[in-house]
């Protein structure tokens, strides 16, 4: 992490800071975001009101891949483990979903999210434990190793019979519970606006907390972290296991919404995908975590109106300039804005007193 | 008083027998996509990722459709062919499926790559009632009428393929010793599954090795140490064209002369034999439904006459040494064939109707003797292949046509 | 037992391919200090240069040499205009650089010289080595350029000016800067080292696997598998690494029942992650000690 980096996550999740000098500018900040927030949530609440049932599934996909992102953010961003795994955990989320509600055991729905969830929850802690040997690109390896391991599992004839091998399983829509004079899609889409609002909401009071301070600080400054009396091994491995839990349901979340889950959707790829989209929105970023969702799925569109034979080269062109245009990602980008404009005012008012 | 001459009779005279009931006419029936001018087909496919190499498939069909829009259109309407990348990923299949019924208000779907994707697509396409035609892929599942009316398949499905060599097997080496290479995926286990059900009761025995390779393997070379080293003397080898070739070239590196089945996957003269080597390919056994373009014993035939000027003028940049090139085409034209008898009833269900009765509808490409024939409980339009072997030179069809339906 | 041998030796062929490509990643990660995702599409990008050349005419050793000498020039030119900007970004943004150049050159690669496989010549002739039915000449020869390559390198960096400059450059820039190493230029000879090698490897391996746009891409895959396995800081342990990679995946999908096949990938990298926990840095590679 660079010193740049260091500031703007301070920046992000200090409390009030102690020079009163800056304090009134920041805490306009403070109080504007959470303005933005309320804003951005009713806008959420009225889109399937006023946008076509196609629309309503899109921006249902970016909630679920913003969701999967932040789980990865809260590994490889708050935590500095870095996974290209998170592939596994969206993959084993969603057919947790699909097998439960098309098996013997015909569960509903909303169940699996919690079933998923706490399914990959026990992987991922599973997957920390050694992981808490690994360092950078070894780790990288370790997690690819998985990654890589997902798909093949899922279409050998050992486990055919509960996944359904390379066929795959199909899955009914749900229907708006109590019938409500709403269709499957937009009751889909405030669902997951739901989980994705506690979930958001759950994230952020975490990284608040001591706990969270704590995870931040394994990530600078291990050594330093262990040497307060931290327990990183647990810590590491809480994070690991956290991380899983939320790409798990994100996964479920998606099972759903699409309808059909098959091996290799859930490939190496996908965790290249979640990366990019995690750089791109921002690290140890929340709300960057849902760019990151807007990104994974509408950029590809864009680069194919672009040109459909090149359309990866477009995809790669697009992603160099954001790069350029914001190392720090989105959220990084923002925030470097906003403090400019902060300091911007806090020179106005201090010329005009 | 006007006076009744032979002038008015005959300007009252076409009033004067529609009054009288002769046939009008047919009132013209649209559903979404389709106005007086305009036929709109939509499509999503492989343009990148994992499988883009298929995408030629529907750069050729988009420009079948343009071509046919130049000599006319179909019953004066021009076709729009709408085609969005899906990078053969299921749920973006869903997504740009969704956006092609629901925001571009398409009429058909012109089936596209891949089983997983169509399978993503297939309760939607129901559902929603509109026809998913002629998917490119051979999954036996997509000839469902009963469970799946508005999902119609294509090619022959590769369990009849794989059964086809079973017999062909049985009838040449009753005691051979089989090794089987397939694609760890959809396909590579429905070759198996094919081969396994056509051996019935001798398949345990005869089956000595079933050896899988990922599209990311670098090689095969170390399956075929291992089906060699088995002691099996029958290969069937049904990869694509990349690891076709390098199994065929191993093959005869290590001096093993099985008898070898190549699968209609990987049997293109030029994508396949030449890179492994026409000597070291020499008695290969396989299917064909279409004309492999490469191969020289179609110089003078009509159909090949005509493909080939079609690539020219439509598609040059297409690689004419390419079998996809030729599937691509025959199904364009097979659905311009159903939206043309589909006549001025453009309704999705008169769609369905025209596709389930085609009757031996003969295409340039398909080899001679094979034809395009479906029914209402029949929704596989190409059942018969026939077995050739290479000589070195070219592939020599040999026997009859054979058909490829499963039995019932 | 023979067909123990077989297969070792089937193994070590292909793991002569990862080693080419590991002992690529090595040489750009000694330099740049991360990994290169680009690096299989660009020696593939290469291959397809040097194919066009041989396709013009050219006869295969000037192609040859032309395309390590343009690639040479590709990677320095990359480095500059493409991750000189992005040099400060955090370690994440940098991958995404990588991520988009990957992407950027597989496109080009399918659209200008499509999908069909090309066969690519060997100047090593394909007859079965000394006669056995294990191994051809060409990979016999494969293996000997690696080896050469490597023992060129080590070479290099041990024994030459130029070479020792680099490795200051990429242990401690700041006082390689103090002693007035151009730390910019160091890297990018890195990232030029690191193309040219990536060219060869490709061209060696194009013969084996046959060209086409999507031919790197596993093999990036596991000579990255075989770069950790021998240890990233270690030149000889990735090449190492390589040949390992090769040998137990064919040994995984030989000899392991049941499940061998369709999960042979799977099982090499658990025994990878297996050895890494016994050895987090590799088995090679010297585990770097930081003072707090």
């Amino acid at each position: 992490m660079t010193m740049q980096e260091h500031e703007a996550v301070a920046l992000d999740t200090a409390a009030v800071p102690s020079e009163a000098a800056i304090a009134r500018p920041l805490g306009l900040w403070l109080d504007r975001r959470r303005l933005l927030i309320g804003a951005a949530v009713i806008a959420g609440l009225m889109a399937p009101l006023v946008v076509a049932n196609f629309t309503i599934f899109q921006l249902t996909m970016v909630m679920i891949y913003g969701l999967a992102i932040l789980g990865l953010n809260l590994l490889t961003g708050f935590n500095g483990q870095f996974s290209l795994g998170h592939s596994a955990f969206y993959g084993i989320g969603a057919y947790t979903a699909a097998i439960l509600m098309s098996g013997s055991a015909e569960l509903s729905y909303y169940w699996t999210l919690p079933c998923a969830g706490a399914v990959c929850f026990v992987v991922g802690i599973l997957l920390g434990l050694p992981a808490l040997r690994l360092q950078g690109l070894y780790l990288a390896l370790a997690t690819f190793a998985l990654a890589v391991a997902l798909p093949q599992l899922l279409k050998s004839h050992v486990l055919e019979g509960l996944t359904g091998g390379v066929q795959g399983i199909v899955i009914d829509k749900p229907d708006p519970p109590l019938g409500l004079p709403i269709n499957a899609d937009q009751w889909l889409y405030y669902f997951t606006l739901a989980v994705l609002l506690v979930m958001f909401a759950a994230a952020a009071g975490l990284v608040r907390s001591r706990t969270g301070r704590a995870i931040m600080a394994i990530r600078d400054h291990p050594i330093a972290a262990s040497a307060m009396g931290i327990n990183t091994a647990r810590y590491k491995t809480l994070t690991f296991g956290v991380s899983a839990l939320y790409t798990g349901v994100a996964g479920a979340l998606g099972a759903i919404v699409v309808q059909f889950v098959a091996p290799d959707s859930f490939s190496f790829l996908l965790s290249v995908n979640f990366l990019v989209g995690l750089i791109v929105g921002g690290i140890g970023s929340i709300p960057g975590s849902l760019f990151g969702g807007v990104f994974v799925l509408f950029v590809p569109n864009i680069a194919e109106k672009v040109s459909t034979g090149l359309s990866g080269a477009v995809y790669g062109i697009i992603l160099l300039l954001l790069i350029f245009l914001m190392p720090s990602g989105a959220a990084g980008f923002v925030r470097r804005t906003a403090a400019w404009l902060a300091r911007l005012r806090h020179t106005s008012t201090r010329g005009g007193a | 008083m006007k006076q009744i001459t032979r002038r008015t009779i005959l300007a009252t005279a076409p009033a004067a027998i529609a009054l009288t009931g002769l046939p009008v006419r047919a009132e013209k029936q649209y559903d979404p996509g389709v106005t007086d001018s305009e036929i709109k087909v939509g499509n999503t496919a492989p343009y990148s990722g994992p499988a883009s190499n298929y995408s030629t498939i529907w750069k050729c069909e988009a420009a079948y459709f343009k071509m046919i829009n130049a000599q006319g259109g179909i019953n004066g309407r021009q076709i729009n062919f709408i085609s969005y990348d899906d990078a053969y990923s299921p749920p973006k299949t869903v997504e740009m499926t969704r956006k092609l019924v629901e925001q571009d208000q398409v009429f058909v779907i012109a089936g596209g790559a891949g089983t997983p994707t169509n399978t993503a697509i297939w309760k939607y396409m129901n559902q929603h009632e509109v026809p998913q035609l002629f998917v490119a892929t051979g999954a036996t599942k997509w000839d469902d009428p009963k469970g799946h009316p508005w999902t119609i398949g294509f090619q022959p499905n590769y369990q009849s393929e794989g059964r086809i060599y079973a017999t062909y097997i049985l009838q040449n080496k009753p005691d051979g010793k089989i090794g089987v290479l397939y694609q760890n995926d959809d396909f590579g286990k429905d070759y198996l599954k094919g081969v396994k059900d056509g051996l019935g009761a001798k398949a345990a025995s005869m089956i000595k090795v079933e050896a899988t390779y990922e599209t990311t393997d670098p090689t095969v070379d170390s399956q075929v140490v291992n089906i060699k080293a088995a002691g099996c003397d029958v290969f069937i080898n049904t990869a694509i064209n990349k690891f076709a070739a390098q199994a065929i070239r191993k093959a005869a590196e290590i001096e093993w002369r099985p008898l070898h089945i190549l699968s209609g996957i990987g049997n293109s003269l030029a994508g396949t034999l030449k890179p492994a080597g026409l000597e070291a390919s020499k008695g290969l056994v396989t299917d064909f439904f279409l004309k492999d373009p490469t191969d020289p014993q179609w110089k003078d035939d009509a159909g090949y006459k005509w493909w080939l000027g079609f690539m020219n003028e439509w598609y040059p940049e297409g690689d004419k040494n390419d079998a996809l090139n030729v599937f691509g085409p025959t199904a364009a034209a097979t659905i311009a064939q159903v939206l043309k008898a589909c006549g001025d009833e453009l309704t999705r269900a008169n769609v369905m109707k025209q596709a389930a009765n085609l009757h031996e509808l003969s295409l340039p490409m398909l080899l001679p003797g094979i034809t395009i024939s479906t029914g209402p409980t029949d929704f596989a339009p190409i059942k018969q292949v026939q077995l050739a072997r290479f000589d070195g030179e070219r592939w020599q069809l040999f026997g009859s046509v054979i058909s490829s339906a499963l039995p019932a | 037992m023979e067909q123990l041998l077989q297969q070792v030796m089937a193994g070590l062929a292909t793991g002569a391919i990862y080693a080419t490509m590991a002992l690529a990643v090595v040489m750009v990660y000694q330099a740049i200090d991360h990994l290169n995702f680009a690096q299989g599409e660009l020696a593939t990008f290469s291959t397809f240069l040097a194919w066009q050349m041989i396709e013009w005419g050219w006869s295969y050793w000037a192609a040859f040499a032309m395309t390590v000498a343009i690639s040479f020039v590709i990677g320095i030119a990359i480095d500059r205009v493409l991750f000189r900007p992005v040099r400060n970004a955090p370690i994440l943004s940098q991958l995404v650089a990588f991520i988009a150049l990957f992407s950027i050159l597989n496109s080009s690669d399918g659209e200008i010289w499509n999908f069909t496989i090309k066969t690519f010549p060997t100047p090593f002739g394909t007859k079965p080595l000394f006669g056995s039915g294990l191994i051809s000449t060409h990979q016999a020869g494969m293996v000997a350029v690696t080896l050469v390559m490597l023992a060129l390198l080590y070479l290099f960096f041990r024994g030459s000016r130029l070479g020792l400059a680099m490795r200051a450059a990429a242990a401690n820039p700041e006082a390689a800067r103090l002693v007035g190493i151009r730390v910019g230029w160091m890297i990018a000879l890195g990232w030029g080292l690191s193309t040219a090698i990536g060219a060869v490897a490709g061209m060696l391996i194009a013969p084996i696997v046959f060209l086409d746009p999507n031919m790197m891409l596993g093999v990036l895959l596991y000579g990255f598998a075989g770069a950790v396995l021998g240890g990233l800081s270690s030149p000889g342990g990735a090449v190492f690494g390589g040949f390992a990679v090769g040998i137990i995946e064919n040994l995984a999908g030989t000899f392991i029942p049941f499940v061998g096949q369709e999960l042979k990938l799977t099982v090499a990298l658990i025994v990878i992650v297996a050895v890494l926990m016994v050895r987090p840095a590799g088995i090679f590679g010297q585990v770097a000690v930081s003072r707090v």
